[in-house]
């Protein structure tokens, strides 16, 4: 199947594949959305930090004396205040430990040093600039690969005797002896080293927290920017000693999160404990430079990829070792049992009989590395490193690269599929997107136009990736979270007039959940979009779960969300039998009502039914209609696409332009096309970024040199082109509605296909990789070389 | 820390305080004022999610201080409809799926109503440069750019009702 079935709802009711105006919109297009630090509380104090200026030092002594003089400040907190109630550490989520202030060293530049609470934001403001700090200086490690030299100076002491060095971990996967083999006597051998680079989210909120410590209740209310804010719930309640049901982290609306909101800052921390000490409201908001300088980054992989292939393109090996960049501590957010992600989903769409990747963590002096950047889990890197080595090959041996891949990709007919890695593809039709997004941009025209452009001299260049991504973590057998098993929850309670409520265990940040969790209902039950409320984030009425991200909630929450529904109707239908006097299996069910079969005419609504189940339920039967789901789900979803760019590239600036970009997706049935779309753009211009202009560098000393929007360039309006999408459909199989995950497709899918375009565009002139961000500066420096600039 | 005493019109309303001479115009209308419509995003004037009108003018107001707007109009996005209306910016972002967190789109609105004052039918290429000062993290443009095309035929629409003036091309 390519193409989604038609609605079996109309649009006024809103089921699935509707595209239903979103239900949120209205509070933000008027200025009422409720973002963190639109959260005001009587008494609130504020809390500014402290941050050093050295990437690593030696603390020899805090002077907070100028700071407590100052009228309005209140506290100046340090790493000795914490230690006392040992909470100068805490752990990480990847089962590391991080600083919530240092006692004795600082391991990067922006690190947080002291915390200062005042009664008013420009106060906190004052006190941080008049704590002085006296650092020594220590030697810096920036590159990973100086970090695991022998004699370097180890990062991490506080590890056990056996770790005194700056490696995390070593991890593995595949067939090593295989694949070498095959490498050995490939007709073709390719090598290539890849450095994907650090990013930033950047989301437009910042992080922040009012943190509401409530002596006499003995409650702790935390609201929070949070994309998960049951695991916080619970990490809270075991670093602080607090009884988890007296804790309640309350998210409110969250200005975008792709990830950066997953965490623990040590600012929410550091808020909680001004608050437990105070005794008021302390609220923490981080501006732009502290969460471009301190908070988790994104990628810093640095690959060394290997692909054996015979002499007609015929693939049959891949192997990539890879150099992981993650700071001065282990902070990702990957499952526990996947230190390096899903990294070894780095076969693609490629049937290889062979492959085997390895991963080293490392420490450097710089802030956590490897957390998340609209994907958390490391698919970027292995889409980046597979997609630009198949392109490689095709150049190599001078066949079309959307041949070789069509030559290469694993078959309809194939699936389920087992990758030489591990992992059983569910679904795909891989050819069929790649064919689509050929026939959308006219492919074959434009070969034609760069061979005549070519020969006038002129740049120009087609890429193509076509990816396949792994989401919906996870099965309970093998994701888990500290312990904490990835499923994701939904309770749906109908009220007795019909109108609805759910609570789900995951944290909308822009993606629209109040309007597709409400049309996947409307879809199994029959009740109006319109009478259905949403709501996520409040720990202490929602159902327990994982949270947002990694293109997760789609396809666990919202199966627990469809499966809670199908509970419903199961109860709907015993209802509806005694409210018609037949027998359940005489009723049929069709959106908004159960009718006896052949009598259409005798039927009850759902609404009837609802009203039913609090006025006049059966004896023997519980009163009420709802239900709540714990959805484990049965294996990953695998969503794929094919995107095809166009460049021109200026000879005289080095500048390259997008002309074209045509997305095609597959993310099984679609809820709420607008969003799809909508998710898909955004997920493009967070793949254009890092592709043409973001990166975070460091110099030698470990100075964050793009720490400011000034230095950190997101794309505006003017540099991202009209993204043109297109879809294919093949539902997931295990999926009760047949969906996958879509949110981080397209950054994930796009920037191969940017860089393919622009090593398309300079192959002849003997370019065969670029490593992004492909800057003017970079563009120009090789056609310089090169001597075509 | 001496203040001054100021008198600003803000969504047509006189609002008067006194306030400390480095407090920045943003907080005084968030904080002071409690229109927390109006976003801060970055610390450099970068992002624009701070953006309102000052006399008319686009500004962010994160860059001017409360005490160079003394005497000044402002217009938030709390000031572009009154309940249950819609500023036909505001309804076409509803409809084109210009937003998605809703963070930047009381600015992106804001500076694309001042673009519109300036221009009543602007091309693609001119709306994208007219917002290039305000950053979406969400969206990637493609519907601001659709929103503000609707809102801009509508508006143009609605004024040669009034006018009795043909509706120029677009």
């Amino acid at each position: 199947m390519t193409t989604q079935a038609e609605p079996r709802t109309t649009f006024e009711m809103g089921g699935m594949g509707h595209s239903v105006k979103r239900k949120e919109d209205p509070r933000f297009i008027r200025g009422q959305g409720e973002y963190i630090d639109d959260v005001n509380l009587p008494g609130q104090l504020w809390l500014d930090i402290v941050r050093s200026p050295y990437a690593h030092a030696t603390i020899k002594g805090i002077d907070a004396s100028e700071a407590l003089k100052i009228p309005g400040v209140l506290a100046v907190i340090t790493g000795a205040d914490l230690e006392k109630a040992g909470l100068h550490w805490m752990p990480t989520l990847a089962g590391d430990k991080q600083m919530v202030l240092p006692t004795t060293t600082v391991m990067y530049q922006a690190q947080e040093v002291a915390a200062v609470v005042a009664t008013t934001k420009y106060i906190a403001a004052d006190g941080v600039a008049a704590v002085l700090v006296d650092y020594e200086p220590l030697p810096v490690i920036v590159d990973p690969f100086k970090a695991l030299e022998p004699d370097a100076f180890v990062l991490r002491p506080d590890r056990g005797p056996d770790k005194q060095n700056n490696h995390i971990w070593h991890w593995e996967s595949g067939d090593r002896a295989a694949t070498d083999a095959d490498l050995a006597s490939a007709d073709v051998h390719i090598e290539q080293d890849i450095y994907i680079p650090r990013i930033h989210v950047a989301s437009i909120e910042t992080c922040g927290c009012v943190a509401d410590w409530n002596a006499v209740r003995g409650q702790l209310t935390l609201h929070m920017t949070s994309q998960a804010p049951h695991a916080i719930r619970t990490v809270l309640a075991l670093v602080s000693g607090l009884p988890e049901q007296n804790i309640r982290v309350k998210t409110h609306d969250i200005g975008g999160g792709f990830g950066g909101k997953v965490p623990v800052y040590p600012g929410y921390v550091l808020a909680v404990v001004a608050s437990l000490t105070v005794g008021k409201p302390v609220k923490w908001i981080e501006d732009r430079s502290e969460n471009l300088q301190a908070d988790s980054f994104a990628r810093d992989y640095h690959i060394h990829a290997e692909l054996g292939a015979t002499k007609d393109g015929k693939i049959t090996s891949l192997k990539a070792k890879t150099i992981a960049d993650h700071g001065y501590t282990d902070a990702a957010a990957d499952p526990s049992k996947y230190p390096a992600g899903l990294f070894n989903v780095i076969t693609g769409s490629y049937d290889f009989p062979n492959a085997f990747v390895e991963v080293d963590g490392v420490y450097t002096n710089k802030p956590p590395g490897g957390v998340a950047y609209r994907c958390s889990f490391r698919v970027t890197e292995a889409v980046h490193a597979v997609e630009r080595m198949v392109d490689i090959l095709a150049h190599q041996i001078g066949k079309d690269p959307a041949q070789l891949r069509m030559e290469n990709f694993i078959q309809p007919e194939q699936f389920p599929y087992k990758t030489p890695t591990g992992w059983s593809y569910d679904s795909g039709n891989y050819p069929a997107a790649l064919q689509k997004a050929m026939d959308m941009i006219n492919y074959a025209g434009l070969r034609k136009e760069q061979a005549e452009k070519r020969a006038r001299g002129e740049l120009m260049g087609i890429g193509i990736s076509s990816f396949t991504e792994i989401v919906g973590a996870g099965p309970s057998h093998d994701f888990d979270i500290l312990g904490i098993k990835m499923f994701d929850s939904c309770e749906i309670r109908v009220h007795p007039t019909g109108k609805v409520i759910a609570r789900l265990g995951v944290q909308s940040q822009g993606q629209g959940h109040e309007t597709t969790f409400a049309q996947i209902i409307s879809e199994e039950l029959g009740f109006p979009v319109a009478d259905i409320k949403i709501e996520e984030g409040d720990t202490d009425t929602a159902p327990y779960g994982l949270g947002t991200y990694a293109s997760r909630s789609t396809p666990v929450a919202g199966a627990a969300t469809a499966v809670a529904a199908r509970k419903i109707r199961d109860k709907a239908r015993k209802l509806a039998a005694h409210l018609l006097e037949a027998n359940e299996e005489d009723l049929e069910w069709e959106p908004g009502k159960f009718s006896v079969k052949g009598s259409p005419d005798r039927f009850k609504t759902i609404q009837e039914i609802a009203f039913a189940a609090y006025t006049n339920h059966p004896e023997g039967m519980e009163a009420g209609l709802e239900a709540v789901d714990y959805y484990d789900p049965p294996n990953l979803t695998f969503p794929f696409g094919s995107y095809i760019c166009v460049v021109d590239i200026d000879k005289g600036t080095g500048q390259v332009h997008i002309r074209r970009f045509v997305a095609v997706d597959d993310c099984g049935n679609i809820i709420n096309p607008m969003i799809v779309d909508g998710q898909i753009h955004g997920g493009l211009t967070m793949g254009l970024a890092p592709s043409l202009y973001e990166q975070i560098t460091y110099d030698e000393l470990g100075n964050n040199q793009a720490g400011t929007f000034l230095d950190y360039l997101l794309p505006t309006a003017v540099e991202t082109p009209s993204w043109e999408t297109g879809k294919t459909t093949t539902p997931s199989p295990h999926h009760p509605i047949g969906a996958k995950g879509v949110g981080e497709s397209a950054t994930v899918g796009a920037p191969p296909a940017i860089v393919n375009a622009v090593v398309d565009a300079l192959w002849h002139l003997g370019v065969r990789n670029i490593d992004i961000p492909m800057t003017p500066q970079k563009i120009w420096a090789i056609l310089h070389a090169k001597g075509v600039a | 820390m001496t203040t001054h005493h100021i008198t600003v019109t803000v969504n047509g309303e006189v609002r008067e305080a006194d306030v400390e001479p480095r407090l920045l115009l943003v907080h005084f209308l968030r904080d002071t004022l409690g229109l927390t419509g109006t976003h801060v995003g970055c610390d450099t004037s970068n992002c624009g999610a701070c953006t309102v009108h000052i006399d008319g003018e686009s500004a962010k107001s994160c860059t001017r201080l409360a005490v160079q707007v003394d005497g000044c109009q402002i217009k938030t996005i709390e000031g572009m409809a009154d309940e249950p209306h819609l500023h036909p910016l505001q309804q076409a972002f509803w409809d084109q799926h210009g937003l998605q967190c809703g963070f930047c789109t009381p600015g992106m609105i804001m500076q694309a109503a001042w673009l519109l004052g300036q221009n009543a039918d602007p091309s693609e290429t001119e709306i994208r440069e007219g917002i290039s000062g305000n950053l979406c993290r969400c969206t990637g443009y493609v519907n601001i750019v659709k929103s503000i095309q609707q809102a801009a035929a509508e508006m143009r629409a609605a004024a040669a009702t009034q006018t009795g003036a043909p509706v120029a091309a677009g």
